[in-house]
């Protein structure tokens, strides 16, 4: 009998501690199986993050750097650069990418740094508590903007794959969303492409993940991934933003 | 061995490449310019890494991965580039991870100014980032032991798996004195099992700061106590000059400890009783030399190019069992040979 439904060989066993709904353990599920998919256990080191998904190390079965916060970028080009020929991901948070680490990204994107980064937006800080982050939407509570995000006041979100699009370093810029079964499907391909990018010495990839927080946005699992779907695609929308013409196509 | 005319900062890079060193990576301040200028131009030759950061933050953090994966990594800067690099120093230390930090000190504080300083004391003995952890500190006080210490650091920090760091200064860097450069190091005979190279054949290597539960965090504090336990009882290193029948020892690094020599010889033309003694490591700190000299009846002057900061480890050492004077300039000042006579004549 064949299973169906098996463990990806990078993933751990350990229980993950993720609020009930969060979509993290979902992304951290596709990541395993790109790395399963391409046989890449045993040359791959992965960056964790500052963030809700510090403890990445402890589910995936993968050597690992827990990076200080925002910093996963530049230990992430250390490694790769002193060992070419290994894959080296990082796994971000939009407070983490898109905040306080915002050079890193920025640098490693134009450096054309041959990582894989897999960047979580849910609009939201999340291990600290629900705080507004820079990818919060306007008029979206958060505990410290409690009336709502005021553009007049804070200003705009930012939209990550489009700040770097306008970078001739990045080779694969996508983003998906992780709202029903179909986009987490599609969300699965864009990881595998954006580690065959990486394998194929293409250079810069990096996947953007619309991702929920039933726990800060005070939703149910279900209200929130409807309010990823109605709030947050419109205003960050999916697609492939940039990929290189050589890669060939990815049969997953 | 052949003698060469190098600059410090040359030197030093020159050591680090010779040492093993395949990873550096930098951001330009003055006064360490030379380094990056120069491992950018060596480390292609040699097969390494050199990369100029976005900032010194990146640059530590790329020496964090560098060094995580198993290669001989450094970073170099001044002074205010060395207080942006506190945080990935910090996380450095706690994740056990070897790697040499170059800080060709100016005078601060703030963006302070060019000239030489040992301002930065502190800062590099004392933990400088959050927590309690130390760096191994090396201080050079000629060319020549740029090359040799840098080899040493390098050497140190991974035998302890601990951050070394090289404190210089402006005077040190630009200084060019003769050298004898050794060997390229066998890079095969660098073997660190605890690397994360990927998978292969055994199980997670891991490098990692964080211990959430607190029975995790006492363990990780402990052991890295125990280290520096080790580190202090094994890796002491100072010069001592003519202090077995001196009156007054002068206590000196780094370009103060060469003002200080000067200053002593003018004295012993005079007929007075003066040592040295110079600190090679300033953490491991050469407590018990001082205390050892304290009982044998000596009192101390220490010189430094700043207003007082290792004169507090001086005063801990010797304990009220001597006295201990002290002559120091702010920063921007470089102290005068004279100036050191000086006091060393209002003493005796
Ligand atoms: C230098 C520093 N500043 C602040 C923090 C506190 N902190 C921990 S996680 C976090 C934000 C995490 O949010 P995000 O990156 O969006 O990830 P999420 O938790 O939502 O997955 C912050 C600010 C820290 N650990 N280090
Ligand atoms: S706080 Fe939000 S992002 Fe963090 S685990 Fe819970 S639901 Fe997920």
């Amino acid at each position: 009998m064949q299973k169906v439904f098996e463990r990806p060989k990078a993933l751990s066993d350990k229980k993950m501690h993720y609020c009930p709904g969060c979509t993290h353990g979902i992304v951290h599920r596709l990541v395993a199986e790109a790395i399963d998919h391409f046989g890449l256990q045993e040359k791959t080191i992965g960056v964790a993050p500052v963030g809700c998904a510090v403890l990445a190390y402890e589910y995936f079965n993968l050597d690992f750097q827990e990076a200080a916060h925002g910093r996963a970028p530049a230990v992430a080009t250390g490694i790769k650069r002193v060992l070419p020929e290994s894959v080296v991901f990082t796994y971000q948070g939009d407070g983490d990418l898109a905040s306080i680490g915002l050079a890193e990204i920025v640098h490693a994107a134009t450096r054309g740094e041959k990582i894989t980064v897999i960047f979580i937006n849910n609009a939201i800080y999340g291990m600290t508590g629900g705080q507004m982050a820079p990818t919060t939407l306007p008029g979206q509570k958060t505990t410290t903007s409690p009336y709502g995000r005021d553009t007049s006041r804070v200003g705009f979100p930012i939209r990550v794959c489009e700040l770097l699009n306008t970078l001739d370093g990045p080779a694969y810029l996508a983003r998906v969303s992780m709202h029903d079964p179909k986009n987490v499907l599609q969300a699965g391909k864009a990881i595998k492409k954006a580690f065959q990018v990486q394998l194929e010495g293409k250079g810069f990839s990096l996947v953007e993940v619309l991702s929920s927080c039933p726990t800060n946005w005070g939703m149910t699992p279900n209200q929130a991934l409807k309010w990823v779907e109605e709030k947050m695609v419109p205003y960050y929308p999916l697609g492939v933003f940039r990929t290189p013409e050589e890669v060939s196509s990815c049969d997953a | 061995m052949e003698k060469i005319m190098m600059k410090g900062n040359e030197a030093l890079a020159e050591g680090a490449i010779r040492a093993g060193c395949r990873f550096f990576a930098g951001y330009p301040i003055t006064p360490q310019n030379e380094v990056p200028e120069y491992m950018s131009r060596r480390m292609p030759e040699v097969d390494g890494v050199f990369l100029q950061a976005e900032s010194e933050v990146s640059a530590i953090n790329m020496v964090y991965g560098a060094g995580g994966a198993g290669c001989r990594a450094m970073t170099s800067s001044s002074s205010p580039g060395i207080s942006l690099k506190q945080e990935g120093i910090s996380y450095i230390a706690c994740a056990q991870v070897p790697c040499v930090i170059v800080n060709v000190a100016r005078g601060g504080p703030g963006l302070g100014g060019l000239t030489s300083s040992q301002a930065d004391y502190f800062q590099a003995t004392k933990g400088g980032g959050h927590g309690d952890y130390r760096l191994i500190v090396f201080s050079p006080g000629t060319v020549q032991e740029m090359v040799d210490l840098i080899g040493l650091a390098f050497d140190k920090a991974d035998e302890y798996r601990n951050p070394a760091m090289i404190l210089s200064d402006a005077i040190m860097g630009q200084m060019m004195e003769p050298v004898v450069l050794p060997e390229m190091r066998d890079l095969q005979q660098i073997n660190k099992p605890w690397a994360t190279t990927g998978m292969k054949n055994r199980g997670q290597n891991l490098i990692n700061s964080l211990g959430l539960l607190p029975e995790d965090l006492v363990r990780i504090n402990q052991e890295l106590q125990e280290k520096y336990k080790r580190i202090e009882a094994n890796e002491v290193r100072y010069a001592v000059e003519d202090v077995d029948d001196a009156d007054l020892v002068l206590v000196a690094y780094g370009t103060s400890s060469r003002i200080a020599r000067s200053a002593m010889g003018l004295a012993r033309k005079e007929g007075k009783k003066v040592g040295l003694l110079r600190p090679i490591t300033l953490w491991p700190f050469p407590k018990q030399p001082l205390a050892d000299l304290a009982a044998a009846g000596k009192r101390f002057l220490v010189v430094e190019m700043s207003v007082g900061q290792m004169v507090e480890d001086v005063i801990l050492a010797v304990n009220d069992r001597s006295k201990v004077d002290f002559f120091g300039v702010p920063n921007g000042a470089v102290p005068t040979v004279r100036q050191v006579y000086n006091r060393i004549m209002e003493i005796l």
